[in-house]
């Protein structure tokens, strides 16, 4: 049986951040390797660095030294303009506090990654549309996000992770702000994108329940790997 | 690729108290130009509207008016049968020797004195000016000491209505008739016999010559030849350029309505300064999100640029709205080449509407630009962790 391909290497990774003339080490020499299909989580307490990793491998910051690669591509390397791009293209974002364009319904929030893609009207529509039926907000497609209760919206926000058909998918505490109910729908989604879509996913949280989802877990404290 | 336009609008509407402050602030610095600048448009519209292309007038050397030029009888005979002249039906000569007189009359409700610009017109001048006609009562009869006042003028003084009277000097004139220049100078002008004005006001002098000349090169001869001639110390011109140049009075309307909108427009941009770096403050995560989902800085700029315009764009649009209803309006003041009340109408014209609106969208591009390029230049990670 063959290895699973990886879909993100990471080599000594560090990221320090200057604080006045305090130096705070957030990423220590972290080395990782990510299967594509994978579902991780990664934990630990607050200050750990496991959101700090998340947001390099997805090309939203930049570390102090080392190497991330997703898909072969360095990520660290790439200007703002190219970082933009490849984001559109290959990763998608689940925020703790769903980040939905308030002004823009279900729909139109969805299709927003797609407008800066050379998609045509027809053919945006029938994705987004897909999209909404597989986290089940088909029929909310008309509403703003203050008419969705809180699942609602987090689930919008994986439509909308989804519909430029990533690799990727980066959930930060996704459930952070859900009661238990929608947080096990919302779970339950990121694992069967995995499972069954064949996405890679890598959630932050601090929940050993939300953790137990994933295929793997692993910790940092205090910007080290510690398993 | 840009942000949709929808983005731009539902935002700038989601928050209305302070979009509604906006716009108004700016509807109130366009207005304020626009408005002015329709004054200064009246006064040169009412000028530029006056006279016939055919005509030559002829006043003295130096002289910037009618009103302050003086010429010798004389000068009238030398000149009356030059060859250059046409001649009507009868075989008389086509020009007119005006005589000019102001004099000070009381407006109506007991609102002041004004200066008033009386014609002494001639029945060739008034051939020459054919604009301007009768619209109540009838012409004066020369020796009856009768004047036809402007209709627009009869609003403003008292005494102008029909069989009234008013003294000036020693002389006391019946208003028989009103009179209607169509929008020109002549608006503002009362006209009564020539020969019966330099006996009332003892002028021995005239005040201008109206001349038609044969046609257009007799027109280039005669200027040519009045205005080189040693004895004559004239200065002749096309009728229509002499007026084009009585534009003085619009100046400082002009230069107040742009010194108020420079000023004025400093406020606005700092208001929609203020409007665009709250909307930006609030929405600072929604900026770090776009920036996420792939949308580059100049899509940012580009959307809240948007916005600030066309907050700005209705404002401007409310702005014209409100000085257009002042369209057409009479109103009058001061000429500052004759010295006497001088009638026109606001004019808001197209072009005043266009440069109102361009003015009102320069105004919020200004005012967002920097929100805009703030917003744009925070790193993502920052704008993302914005309460």
């Amino acid at each position: 049986m063959s290895e699973p391909e990886s879909i993100v290497t990471i080599r000594h990774l560090s990221k320090i951040y200057a604080q006045g003339d305090i130096q705070v080490t957030a990423l220590d020499d972290i080395s990782l390797v990510i299967a594509a299909g994978e579902f991780l989580t990664l934990m630990g307490p607050s200050g750990s660095g496991k959101s700090t990793l998340l947001h390099i491998i997805a090309g939203i910051d930049r570390p102090t030294s080392g190497e991330c690669l997703v898909q072969g591509i360095d990520v660290t390397k790439l200007n703002e303009s190219q970082l933009a791009d490849w984001r559109n293209q290959n990763v998608g974002f689940v925020f703790q506090t769903f980040n939905l364009i308030p002004v823009l319904t279900a729909f139109e929030n969805v299709e927003l990654p797609l407008l800066l893609t050379r998609l045509g009207h027809a053919q945006r529509r029938k994705l987004v549309n897909t999209a909404l039926d597989i986290v089940g907000l088909a029929d909310r497609s008309h509403h703003l996000p203050k008419q969705l209760s809180g699942g609602q919206e987090q689930r919008v926000a994986i439509a909308r992770a989804l519909v430029t058909d990533p690799k990727l998918v980066v959930a930060d505490e996704p459930t952070g702000n859900l009661d238990s109910h929608s947080a096990q729908e919302v779970l339950g989604i990121l694992q069967s994108l995995s499972r069954q879509v064949g996405k890679t996913v890598i959630m932050v949280t601090h929940d050993p329940k939300a953790a137990a989802f994933g295929s793997r877990s692993i910790h940092l404290e205090k910007g080290e790997l510690t398993n | 690729m840009a942000l949709p336009l929808r983005y731009s609008l539902r935002n700038a509407l989601v928050r209305w108290r302070s979009t509604v402050a906006t716009v108004l602030g700016i509807a109130l610095v366009v207005f304020v130009f626009v408005l002015l600048q329709s004054l200064a448009a009246g006064i040169e519209k009412s000028s530029g509207n006056t006279g016939d292309p055919r005509n030559l007038l002829v006043v003295r050397k130096g002289s910037t008016a009618e009103s302050a030029s003086l010429i010798g009888r004389q000068n009238l005979q030398d000149i009356r049968y030059l060859p250059e002249i046409a001649r009507n039906a009868a075989g008389e000569p086509v020009i007119s020797a005006d005589v000019l007189v102001l004099v000070n009359l009381p407006r109506r409700l007991h609102n002041g004195e004004a200066n008033v610009l009386l014609r002494g017109v001639t029945p060739r001048g008034m051939e020459l000016r054919p604009q301007v006609h009768l619209v109540a009562g009838r012409w004066f009869v020369p020796g009856h000491r009768e004047v036809v006042v402007s209709a627009k003028l009869a609003r403003r003084f008292a005494n102008f209505d029909l069989g009234s009277s008013f003294k000036s000097g020693s002389a006391t004139l019946t208003v028989v008739g009103w009179l209607a220049g169509g929008g020109s100078a002549f608006d503002s002008e009362c006209w009564l016999d020539a020969d019966e004005c330099r006996s009332l006001f003892e002028r021995d002098m005239y005040s201008s010559f109206l001349i038609r000349p044969v046609d257009a090169a007799a027109a280039a001869r005669l200027i040519d030849r009045i205005e080189n001639d040693r004895r004559f110390k004239l200065k002749a011109e096309r009728e229509v350029d002499y007026y084009r140049k009585q534009t003085m009075t619009a100046a400082p309307i002009k230069w107040l309505g742009n010194f108020l909108a420079v000023t004025m427009s400093v406020g606005a941009v700092f208001a929609a300064m203020n409007t665009m770096y709250a909307a930006v403050g609030a929405r600072t995560r929604e900026i770090g999100t776009l920036r996420v989902l792939g949308f580059r800085r100049r899509s940012v700029v580009l959307a809240l640029l948007l916005e600030g315009g066309f907050l700005a764009l209705l404002g401007g649009i409310l702005g014209c709205a409100i000085a257009f209803y002042w369209n057409g309006y009479t109103t009058a003041t001061m000429g500052m080449e004759t010295f006497s009340e001088i009638v026109f109408e606001f004019r808001v014209t197209p072009r005043l509407v266009t440069e109102g609106l361009i003015f009102a969208v320069a105004v919020g591009l200004i005012g967002t630009a920097l929100p805009a390029i703030r917003a744009a230049r925070l790193p993502v990670i920052a704008a993302l962790k914005a309460i």
